[in-house]
């Protein structure tokens, strides 16, 4: 069963810093070639610390689409 | 969280100590340069940013400072301070006075200006630091060199601590120059590949 929300960078102003890496529980991001932070959606559980420590506050949780 | 941790969860030590080591013998400010060009060398050969994600002691003495220490009001920081224009800006002006350090160390080395014993803050305010060198021990220029280092490093440290204590512990990361750079030469090295 998946979380209700889960978190999403705004690639085009994420710094690439990796604070967010470091801060994640579930060890579901990661940063893509540096250029940007990735979010596995699937593993994310919503708990929004990414989020909150995001240096550029570019993390945003977001509702999952209700499963048919 | 009990994350595993890694031999190098401990370099904001490094961070401490390379200020420490200068206070008492400025030459030790060539140490780091270790840290502008790690991450250079990364972004340029490995095309990441393994050193902003798990090697800077800055990074992680910001994260302990105001993360566990609670030294940071945890505020998001205002938007312009992580636009393009504003890194780039910075990094444009942290080159400069980059050079303008090199420049210095120039003038000293060709003789053409003595070496002075100070730390220069922000720009702009003279220290006395004559208690770490003694006159002689190494050329002029090398000497020059380490004040003049050191005084980049210790001026954008006191940018750093403000802005942890201001915004949220990693602010400074959002406007870094030597994150800026990296991060432009990986995003160059990805052109067309995403």
């Amino acid at each position: 069963m998946l979380s209700k929300r889960f978190a999403q960078t705004d690639r085009t102003r994420c710094v690439s810093c990796g604070a967010c890496t470091k801060q994640c529980p579930r060890d579901a991001i990661r940063i893509h070639h540096g250029c940007y932070a990735v979010i596995d959606a699937l593993r994310c559980v919503g708990c929004g610390k990414c989020a909150k420590i995001c240096p550029a506050d570019c993390i945003t949780l977001h509702e999952r689409e209700v499963q048919a | 969280m009990n994350k595993q941790k890694h031999w190098y969860d401990y370099l904001w030590l490094w961070s401490i100590a390379f200020f420490v080591l200068g206070f008492f013998n400025i030459l030790f400010a060539w140490l780091g340069m270790l840290d502008f060009g790690l991450p250079l060398l990364f972004a340029l050969f490995g095309g990441n940013k393994f050193f902003c994600n798990n090697l800077c002691g800055r990074g992680q003495l910001f994260s302990l400072l105001g993360g566990r220490f609670g030294l940071s009001r945890g505020k998001p920081a205002p938007r312009w301070l992580s636009s393009k224009w504003f890194r780039y800006g910075f990094l444009v002006f942290f080159l400069a006075m980059f050079g303008n350090m090199l420049f210095q160390t120039y003038l000293v080395g060709a003789g053409a200006s003595s070496l002075r014993e100070s730390i220069k803050l922000f720009w702009t305010f003279r220290l006395p630091w004559d208690w770490a060198y003694t006159a002689g021990t190494v050329p002029a220029w090398v000497a020059q060199f380490s004040f003049g280092f050191y005084s980049l490093m210790l001026t954008s440290l006191l940018i750093g601590l403000i802005a942890m204590v201001l915004f949220r512990p990693r602010t400074w990361c959002s406007f870094c120059p030597m994150g800026s750079m990296t991060q432009g030469i990986c995003k160059l090295k990805r052109l067309g590949k995403d």
